[in-house]
């Protein structure tokens, strides 16, 4: 795997650290007048998800990761593993929840998601930014109500919960931005 | 603000000049990467310098009998880049013959007070010795190298991987800590002006007379983005001449580009500078705090990925 020196950190770049993969987030160039150049880098733990910084004298350098988004279809839970596939070449991958994270509340079978594999398996999985899901379960709404107003609670067909307006009714489809878990608009089927 | 930095000057009667951006030697400190350049005139080849700093050539103009001088000019330094870096750029440079650095400091002030009055309002003025405030933010003696101490302070500050990248290099850690843990709270919108720094750091400045463990070097902060570099100058031909060949012993030990000792300056420092301070402080920062910019991108016509 390439090396990359401190000049060549950029936003997005993956290298190993501390035996994990990190992905760049910011790296600035720190040097005193007369002193030592450095470079004070944001870096994010893939495995983790958590953020650090972590300064380096400058012209250090560190490996490169072997990490790759590629976009898949989910295929289904198996109750212990959930399995993925890349659809041009029909390979699976399985993965535990504790990779698939929050991300497992707004996969639904046969939906295309993003995995983050890092030397070939798994890493992490990001939802598509919108979900369209069904509304499995809501308070029925009381007519007359219009979008304003407080909204109500729904549990939608993967098991997440969402905040909607009162007039959606159980059954509906709705589109979710997972970004945010926020409802967008109904669907019409 | 290049309008009114030269009417300061006019009223004080310090002479602008000009000095040469190519030349035949180049500063030693190990810290600094010059560029070279090759000058062609046959039958000579040459490889020619392009300065980092006007210091040694005002200098010689100072043994000269110049007087007080200043010089607005661009300056190089090569593998800087970045958000207050650009490897090309502008210094403000002035020696006041006879001044103090206390002289000097009342001076810059000054100066930055008529600069920033009416653009951007500056709390009081601060004066601080960086033993004060190193212990100030540590609680670290910044004279006295205890590796047990700065390494417990490492750990303890979320900074654990200075321990292997400053080892037991005094001068490493302290550009480390004060970087990181120091620099980034000074001179909220106000001038500060560090003096006193350890005598390890000393570059070109005098050791105090009275503390052989600091030097009379000053450097000045704003919204901690540091602004400039002063020193009540170094006279002494054979102390110069020293501390440029223990730089070049550095430089061969960590393989860096060979620098040529200026021969010229230790010639001249030798047929006597006269006592003076100076100060370098860098314009697109400056003009940067004033505009209220975050990248040195933003003050530069072109910066270097576009030039």
């Amino acid at each position: 795997m390439a090396v990359y020196s401190t000049n060549e950190f950029k936003a997005g770049l993956k290298v190993m650290l501390d035996n994990d993969p990190c992905a760049i987030i910011e790296n600035e160039f720190v040097k005193p007048g007369k002193g030592q150049a450095f470079n004070r880098v944001k870096i994010r733990n893939l495995k983790t998800g958590r953020v650090i910084e972590r300064t380096f004298k400058s012209g250090e350098s560190l490996e490169g990761a072997d990490v790759v988004d590629v976009a898949m279809q989910y295929l289904y839970n198996d109750g212990q593993f959930r399995h993925f596939m890349v659809p041009d070449t029909f390979e699976q991958y399985q993965t535990d929840e504790k990779v698939v994270g929050d991300a497992g509340k707004w996969l639904k079978d046969q939906d295309s998601c993003t995995v983050t594999l890092w030397n070939d398996s798994p890493l992490a999985v990001t939802p598509a930014n919108f979900v369209e899901l069904a509304i499995v379960e809501t308070d029925p709404g009381v007519r007359g109500d219009t979008s304003g107003g407080g909204g109500k609670p729904a549990t939608l067909e993967t098991g997440a919960v969402v905040r909607v307006p009162l007039f959606v009714q159980q059954g509906e489809v709705i589109k979710v931005d997972t970004r945010t878990g926020e409802y967008i608009s109904r669907v019409k089927e | 603000m290049l309008y009114e930095i030269r009417r300061f000057f006019l009223a004080r009667d310090v002479l602008e000049v000009e000095t040469p951006l190519l030349g035949h030697c180049i500063g030693t400190d190990p810290q600094l990467a010059f560029f070279s350049t090759d000058y062609c005139s046959p039958p000579l080849q040459q490889t020619l310098f392009l300065q980092t700093s006007p210091e040694f050539a005002m200098k010689r103009l100072l043994a000269a009998g110049s007087g007080s001088i200043y010089q607005i000019c661009k300056a190089f330094r090569n593998g800087e880049s970045g958000r207050f870096h650009n490897p090309e750029f502008t210094l403000l440079e002035w020696y006041r013959v006879d001044f103090t650095l206390s002289q000097l400091m009342d001076e810059i002030d000054d100066l930055i007070t008529v600069l920033f009055a009416g653009r951007m309002p500056l709390q009081a003025t601060q004066r601080v010795s960086y033993q004060d405030v190193f212990y100030q933010y540590t609680g670290l003696n910044p004279l006295v190298f205890s590796y047990q101490e700065y390494c417990a302070y490492a750990l303890a500050h979320e900074i654990p991987e200075a321990v292997s990248i400053c080892g037991d290099d005094h001068p490493l850690w302290l550009d480390f800590i004060f970087s990181h843990k120091v620099q980034p709270f000074l001179g909220e919108n106000a001038l500060c002006m560090v003096y006193g720094y350890p005598a390890c750091q000393s570059s070109l400045a005098r050791i105090n007379e009275y503390n052989s463990q600091i030097t009379d070097r000053v450097e000045i902060f704003i919204n901690g983005i540091e602004l400039g570099n002063g020193f009540y100058e170094l006279c002494d031909a054979i102390e110069q001449n020293r501390r440029f060949d223990d730089e070049i012993a550095i430089r061969q030990q960590r393989n860096l580009p060979v620098s040529i000792k200026d021969k010229h300056l230790i010639a001249a420092l030798e047929a006597g500078l006269p006592e003076c301070s100076g100060i370098a402080i860098g314009l697109d920062r400056l003009l940067m705090v004033l505009s209220k910019r975050d990248l040195i991108d933003d003050v530069l016509s072109f910066a270097i990925h576009r030039a």
